[in-house]
Parts: structure tokens; C-alpha cells; sequence
């Protein structure tokens, strides 16, 4: 199908001698937003590892835009317009606000995003420009850490687990910025503890359950049992 | 008046010192990487300009415009071609390494160089000095101090005011997510250990005009600039300055109270500053 | 579920390998009646190295202690022996294992200033101290000042009457502290201490957690290879009988070459330090005439091994045949074949 922007392909990832992948099959189309849902340890994050680059010690396929990714170190899959925004926001510690949104659009991919863009987005984060970004609360880490994965003018977009440790206010405010934030022709994959957000922003979903991928569907027609017994093994 | 000519001269000396740990500093805040070699790479520089002085027959300090890009070169190769392979969680490698490449250097250079004593000859430069009050401060220490002072400065501005810096900071910070960024951390720790050699490359021609060396002097200016960085505080690049003066003065002094008290008096400043402020007088300060 | 598996230390090979670590050490210990002077001398030389080669292999290969100023020990305790046979009579066979003790003593402070340094950091610290007792030392005048001193004839005729019978005694002397010094490292790793301290090498945040204080075990570690490296020194200098702040204290003699043992030999294993001193001297002597030729080498050897073989030979040789002198590890074995 001409429209699958990415495509893996019995994805395996191990660390060390734990293996947290087992030949993960999943596709997402140009301009579609996938949320990924699974209990802890499920490999959520892994998977995003593995998409990203990080994690060295996968077999299988990955294919992005129609070049095969799989292999390629993290700065490479980089250059070829893919953004994660990680989980626990892991902002440079030693870099102010402003040049953790600029080391973010270092590789100067054209698209709409840029540092007038993002602050226009979340202006709080004008005020603090040149704040250190551990300065900043949870929330507004979280902001930076969007908006740096922002900048890369990403075809492709990955949040894991952006909501974690947030109050729900702030949570609110996040999500009700994704739809700007996913425009028009980018794909976006979404990991989500929190299972109704996850279906209200996606168009399908992926269930993880140890390192396997249990169930598919579409968002809003997929029933709740069929997800905790997805979820749970049950 | 002698002994304010001793803390003057300490002073000064202490510039020097401050080029021997400005690289060992800059490559251990960018990839947690303490290089044993640093000394015999200094050493290395000075003889770089030996060879360059006398076959060019040019003055060492125009010979850094070779000498400065021919080590930067080499630290490029050395960090990719070698030690970016011995970099992980397991600090045994790099240093086990480094060492390894600390004894290579030095055979090297006394299978060539033999084990005679050199130096770089700077001309008038070398006697020249300038009255202050009944003092006279000698052109070179002043000279080395100004040079000392202009490479941190400029060390300070290119971490913090430029996008190689940024860069720098990104990595030192988190590999992994500055991979996310599409550095690619293996060049960055080439960059960072061509500039290391860079700087190592102006302290070894300083070194070489104002005393003599040999291959196995090494050891000993890899321990100054590493005594100078602790005293200063780790991961302050202005410290590595003020660690090299109190290291400089404290040798001086006691050169002046006996003369074999020189280098000695300069460690137990060291072991003084580690017993009673073990993270140095100025620990990490953010710019 | 009925557990089938047992946990034990001895491998499989237990018998043959005691039955050939018995010959070994009855060979050696009569190397005097069956070895000419020259390679006499040279047996003890390398039984001098395997000790300072476990000794450095004790502190990085299991504590995690990368000290490149082991040179501090060696030299202190050569001092030693000097100051104690030559000022005060001591027998110099007495004045080994005084050494010994000051070398303890003396690592206390030392250690509680250089264990302020971390990793690589604490490697060069251990250095500046090496460069401190070895100033120091240049400055006492009663034992030479910087060019040093001998041991007066009567002290050394007081050890053994002929010249042949000094020698054995020499070589049983560095024969029985090797042996000594290997079978105490073997069994001290044995013990609780030895296996908190493979836990705290192998995960440090884990071993704290389970209760390991890391900062004492370290401490003592320090403090007993300090001790007892300073009694290899004692003997190194009793058989050099002369002695001099830059021989004592020497960089590349004791601590460069002991550490290019242990590396090609292999790092943290108890044969290593062994198999690597035999290397390592097998090369010095086909590879003499080399000069500086022979350490360029011997670096670039012991690098190619760290980034291709971190276990060294002895780890080449165990992977290849299931083999252990010296068994450490807890073996699981299933007694079920058919799992």
C-alpha cells in the first residue's frame, strides 16, 4: 500500500539476555495517529526505542518512508524526520530552555515549526526562554520536550507516556495542544497509560502484552473488553 | 620583596598549568574520559615544534599555527580510530588504554628523539622582562599567562555561546536523547578531543620554551593538570585557571623555603585542598 | 517443584587439576636443586611480578581500585627494610613483614584521602602519592637523600653464609610470598568479604542496597594489598641490595609492567596475573634487544587485547576448554541431563 508510512515487520529487541519484543508486526499510515496502550513492561517504550534507533540489539524490519531504517544508528533515523519525544521528558539539564527548543531543530528540516511557532504554541515557555530547563515545573518540562521534538519539523512524531507524573490540569492542557501539534501530513504514535486519551486522539490503537502485540483495532469502535483482556491476558 | 617575586612567579606559572588541565577538564566534562596519555601528549606537542623549528627554521610560537592543527588531527583520529571504542559504563578500558598509549608515546619519542634533554629556543623572548616597581617579570611567564587566560576564555565562550558547545553540553548531558537531536556522538568526541589536543598542543610548545623536557616528562604534567583541575573543581573551566595558580604558587613558595621543596609543596597543596574541600574551592558553577 | 539443580564451587576437572597443581608447586619449590644461577634468578623475579601482579589484580580486577600508584608500596616497603636492617639491626627476614605493617599503617590516611577521587580520577590520585613518598623520600639525607643507598656487606652475609645458599633462600623467600599472597587472594575472594566485593564490582547501586558497606570493603581491600605489596617491595630491594627514590618509586617498573601483566594475562581472574608474568617474560627475554622497541610493543599488545579480548589469554584459554585452577565461580548444575 502506497500509504504506509511506516511498516515493521516482526520486530524482536532484547536487553542483554531479556527479550522485551517478539516479532512485532505494525504499520501506520501518512497522516494517521497510532496510540500504542499496555501494562507496565509491556514494551511500549522499547518499541519506541527500537523505532528511534536506540536500541542496537534488534533483529527485524523497520521501514520508514520507504527506506529500511532498521540498523541505522538514532542520529541517522534523525536526519530522515523522526521525533521522540522520550519518556520522563529527559531535557539537557545543562541547557537553557531556549537551546534545548534550538538543539531540537538543529538539523534545520523546513516545515512550519520553529522558535516563534513553538512559543507561540506554549507561551509560557517565551517567558522562561532562558531559564535552565531543570528550573521549570513538570509540566512545563514536558512543553519543552514537545516543543524539541517540534522543531525537528518531524514527518514522524512519537510521545511516550506524556501524561506520567502530571497533574490532570496540566494533562488537559498538553493533549489539547496534540491536534496543533500533529498537523497536517505528519504521523504521530502515541504510548498512553491512560487508555480513554489514548482512543479519543488516535484513529487506531495497538495493545501490548509482553513484548507481543495483542490486539488491533480502530479507536471508536473497539470495545472496552476486548482491551482489558488485551491488556491483562485475561 | 622575594617572596611577593615567589607568589608572581607562582602566578604566572600557574597559566601553565592551567593549559596542562584545561584539556585533560574539557574531555572529561564532555565524555567522562580521564586520558593517562594527556602528559606524554604535551610532551608530544613540544617535540611536534621541535621538528617543525628546526627544519622550517621559523620561531616555535609561528610553528603553533602548524603544531595546533596537526595534534588537533591527531586527537580526531585517536578518539575515532581508538578510544571512542573503549567508551561505556566500564571505566577499566579507557584508562587501561590510555595508559597503554601513554607507554607507546613515550618509547616512540625516545626511540626517536633519544633520551637527551631539548628545548625550544624563542630568541630574545626568553630574557626578556619588564620592570614593575624593583620587580622583574619575565616576558614568557607573562606572555604564557596572557595565552593561558585568552584559551580558557575563549573555551568558556565556545561551550556556552555556540552551537558547538550547545552540542558539547547536549552530549555530556545525555548520549542517548542528543543521538535523538542527530549528533552523532562519536564525532562529537573527535571534536572534543581535537580541541583537548589543541590546547595540549600550545601548552607543550609553552612548556618547551621555558625549560627543557625529555620523553619521560610526561607523567609529571599530566599530574599537575590533573592536580590543578581538582583543586579548581570539576566541570569549571575557570577553575582549572585558579587550580593552576594556588598549584603554581604553592610550587614556587616552596621552591623558595628549599629548592628540593618545589614539587612537593605543590602536591601537599593538592592533598590539603582534597582532605578539606574534596569537590575543589569552586565546584560546578553554571554559566 | 523438586529442585534438581546443585551449587557448587569445584568444576568438573576438580581431581586433575589439584593433582597438577601439586606437582607444579613441589616443582617449583625445588627449583633451586634442579635450576642454573641465572634462571634461578630469573624464577624469582617472575614469582616476584605474580605477586604484584594479584596484588594490582585484587584492587582493579575485583575491587574496582585502578591505581597506578602501586609503585608507592613497593618502594616504601624497599625503604623500609633499609631503614630497619640498617639503623636498627633488625634480620632482614624480620624486616619483611615490618614493612609489611608500615605499608598498612601508612594506607590508612592515604586511602582516606584517595578514595575522595572517583574512577579514573582515583588512578592518578594514587599517583600523586606514589610522586609524594618518592619526594619525600629524596629528602631524607640518612638513607642517601636522591641518589640512595646499599645495604653494608655484613648485613647481607648475615642471611646465609655462601653465596649459592643466599640465592635459594632469596628465591624460596619470593616463591613461598607468591604462594602465600596467590592463596591468600584465592581464598579471600572465597569468603563473604571477597564475594561483596565481586557484588559491588559487578553492580554497585545493587550491592549497596543489599546492605554491603562498599566504602569498607574497598577500605580493607586497600589496606591488606597495600601491606602486603610493600612486603614484595622489602624483598625486591633485599635481592637488588641497593636502593634509590627513582628505582624505588619507579612508574614503568612497577606499575606500567604490572599492569601489561594482568591485562594480557587476564583481568580479574586469579590465573591471569600468573599466565601474564610468564608471557611477559618470555617476551622480555626474546624481545631484549628490542630496547624501547619491546614496551612499544608490549603497549600496543596489551591494548589489542583489552579491545578484543577484555579476559586476556587466561580468558581465551578457560572459554576454550572449561578450565580453573582456581575455581570462583558458583557453578548451577542440572543433575537432570534432559531438561
Amino acid at each position: 500500500m502506497s500509504d504506509e508510512f511506516v511498516t515493521i515487520t516482526n520486530l524482536d529487541a532484547h536487553y542483554g539476555d531479556f527479550q522485551a519484543l517478539y516479532g512485532v508486526d505494525m504499520h501506520i499510515d501518512r497522516g494517521e495517529v497510532v496510540a500504542v496502550i499496555g501494562a507496565n513492561g509491556a514494551g511500549k517504550s522499547t518499541l519506541l526505542r527500537s523505532i528511534s534507533g536506540l536500541m542496537p540489539n534488534g533483529s527485524g524490519q523497520i521501514k520508514f518512508k520507504d527506506a529500511d531504517i532498521s540498523g541505522l544508528r538514532a542520529d541517522e533515523i534523525a536526519h530522515l524526520g523522526l521525533a521522540l519525544v522520550p519518556e520522563g521528558r529527559q531535557l539537557f539539564p545543562s541547557l537553557s530552555v531556549e537551546e534545548n527548543l534550538i538543539i531540537g531543530g538543529r538539523l534545520q528540516r523546513p516545515g512550519p515549526w520553529n522558535l516563534e511557532s513553538v512559543y507561540a504554541l506554549f507561551p509560557i515557555l517565551a517567558e522562561r526562554r532562558n531559564s535552565p530547563s531543570t528550573a521549570l515545573s513538570g509540566g512545563q518540562q514536558q512543553m519543552v520536550a514537545i516543543g524539541r521534538a517540534l522543531m525537528a519539523n518531524p514527518d514522524l512524531i512519537m510521545f511516550d507516556e506524556i501524561s506520567l507524573g502530571l497533574a490532570p490540569i496540566v494533562i488537559g492542557e498538553i493533549y489539547s495542544a496534540i491536534p496543533d501539534v500533529i498537523g497536517q501530513g505528519v504521523s504521530a504514535i502515541i504510548v498512553e497509560q491512560d487508555i480513554s486519551k489514548a482512543l479519543s486522539i488516535s484513529s487506531r490503537v495497538y495493545c501490548l502484552q509482553e513484548g507481543r502485540v495483542a490486539l488491533e483495532g480502530n479507536s471508536d469502535t473497539i470495545t472496552r473488553e476486548a482491551i482489558s483482556q488485551a491488556y491483562f491476558g485475561v | 620583596m622575594d617572596w611577593v617575586n615567589a607568589i608572581i612567579q607562582g602566578t604566572l606559572l600557574g597559566g601553565l598549568y592551567a593549559l596542562f588541565a584545561a584539556g585533560l577538564s574539557l574531555i572529561f566534562g564532555v565524555m567522562r574520559l580521564v586520558n593517562i596519555a594527556h602528559g606524554d601528549l604535551i610532551v608530544f606537542s613540544a617535540y611536534v615544534c621541535l621538528t617543525i623549528t628546526t627544519s622550517l627554521g621559523i620561531h616555535p610560537l609561528v610553528a603553533l599555527v602548524l603544531v595546533v592543527p596537526i595534534m588537533a588531527a591527531i586527537g580526531y583520529g585517536l578518539q575515532r580510530g581508538l578510544l571512542n571504542k573503549t567508551l561505556g559504563t566500564d571505566i577499566l578500558p579507557p584508562l587501561l588504554i590510555t595508559f597503554g598509549l601513554s607507554v607507546i608515546i613515550q618509547n616512540t619519542l625516545l626511540q626517536v628523539y633519544t633520551a637527551d634533554p631539548q628545548k625550544l629556543s624563542a630568541g630574545d623572548l626568553e630574557i626578556a622582562s619588564i620592570k614593575v616597581g624593583s620587580l622583574a617579570v619575565g616576558m614568557l611567564p607573562l606572555l604564557t599567562f596572557a595565552i593561558a587566560v585568552a584559551v580558557i576564555a575563549s573555551l568558556q565562550y565556545m561551550f556556552y555561546k555556540t552551537a558547538l558547545g550547545r552540542a558539547l553540553r547536549a552530549v555530556s548531558d545525555n548520549q542517548e536523547i542528543a543521538q535523538l537531536m542527530g549528533l552523532d556522538k562519536r564525532h562529537i568526541f573527535g571534536i572534543a578531543m581535537a580541541l583537548a589536543l589543541a590546547v595540549t598542543a600550545v601548552a607543550g610548545v609553552l612548556l618547551g620554551i621555558r625549560t627543557s623536557f625529555d620523553p619521560s616528562v610526561g607523567g609529571g604534567r599530566l599530574i599537575f593538570g590533573f592536580e590543578a583541575v581538582i583543586i579548581g573543581g570539576l566541570g569549571n573551566i575557570w577553575g582549572t585557571l585558579a587550580g593552576g595558580v594556588i598549584l603554581g604558587v604553592a610550587q614556587t613558595i616552596g621552591a623558595k623555603i628549599d629548592p628540593g621543596w618545589q614539587i612537593l609543596a605543590g602536591h601537599i597543596a593538592f592533598l590539603v585542598v582534597l582532605a578539606v574541600r574534596p569537590n575543589g574551592l569552586f565546584p560546578r558553577m553554571s554559566a | 517443584m523438586k529442585n534438581d539443580n546443585t551449587v557448587r564451587f569445584t568444576p568438573k576437572n576438580y581431581v586433575v587439576t589439584a593433582v597438577l597443581l601439586a606437582i607444579v608447586t613441589a616443582a617449583l619449590a625445588a627449583a633451586p636443586y634442579w635450576l642454573g644461577r641465572a634462571d634461578l634468578r630469573l624464577a624469582g623475579e617472575i614469582m616476584l611480578y605474580i605477586s604484584l601482579a594479584t596484588l594490582w589484580n585484587l584492587l582493579a580486577g575485583y575491587a574496582g581500585l585502578v591505581s597506578v600508584g602501586q609503585q608507592a608500596y613497593v618502594g616504601l616497603g624497599g625503604y623500609m627494610l633499609f631503614a630497619f636492617t640498617i639503623f636498627i639491626g633488625v634480620p632482614p627476614i624480620l624486616a619483611i613483614p615490618i614493612a609489611g605493617v608500615i605499608g598498612a599503617l601508612l594506607a590508612i590516611p592515604v586511602a582516606f584521602l584517595v578514595f575522595r577521587l572517583r574512577g579514573a580520577y582515583f588512578a592518578i590520585g594514587t599517583w600523586v602519592i606514589a610522586e609524594v613518598f618518592r619526594l619525600s623520600f629524596a629528602q631524607i639525607s640518612a638513607l642517601g637523600g636522591g641518589s640512595g643507598t646499599s645495604i653494608p656487606a655484613s648485613i647481607v652475609k648475615s642471611m646465609a653464609e655462601t653465596r649459592a645458599a643466599r640465592e635459594s633462600l632469596s628465591y624460596w623467600l619470593a616463591f613461598g610470598l607468591a604462594a602465600f599472597i596467590i592463596l591468600f587472594v584465592y581464598l579471600y575472594l572465597r569468603s563473604s568479604k571477597g564475594l561483596a566485593l565481586t557484588a559491588i564490582r559487578d553492580n554497585e547501586l545493587a550491592a549497596s542496597s543489599l546492605g554491603i558497606d562498599i566504602w569498607k570493603t574497598k577500605f580493607f581491600t586497600y589496606v591488606v594489598s597495600a601491606a602486603l605489596t610493600s612486603m614484595v617491595g622489602a624483598l625486591i630491594f633485599l635481592q637488588k641490595l641497593r636502593i634509590s627514590p627513582d628505582a624505588a618509586f619507579s612508574v614503568n617498573d612497577w606499575t606500567a609492567f604490572v599492569i601489561f601483566i594482568v591485562v594480557i594475562g587476564g583481568i580479574g581472574t586469579i590465573e591471569g596475573p600468573i599466565i601474564g608474568a610468564i608471557i611477559f617474560f618470555a617476551l622480555r627475554e626474546t624481545l631484549a634487544d628490542l630496547g624501547t622497541g619491546y614496551l612499544i610493543t608490549l603497549g600496543v599488545v596489551a591494548i589489542i587485547i583489552m579491545l578484543k579480548a577484555p579476559n586476556g589469554i587466561w580468558g581465551i584459554l578457560r572459554d576454550r576448554f572449561d578450565i580453573s585452577f582456581f575455581p570462583l565461580l558458583y557453578r548451577v548444575e542440572n543433575q537432570k541431563q534432559d531438561r
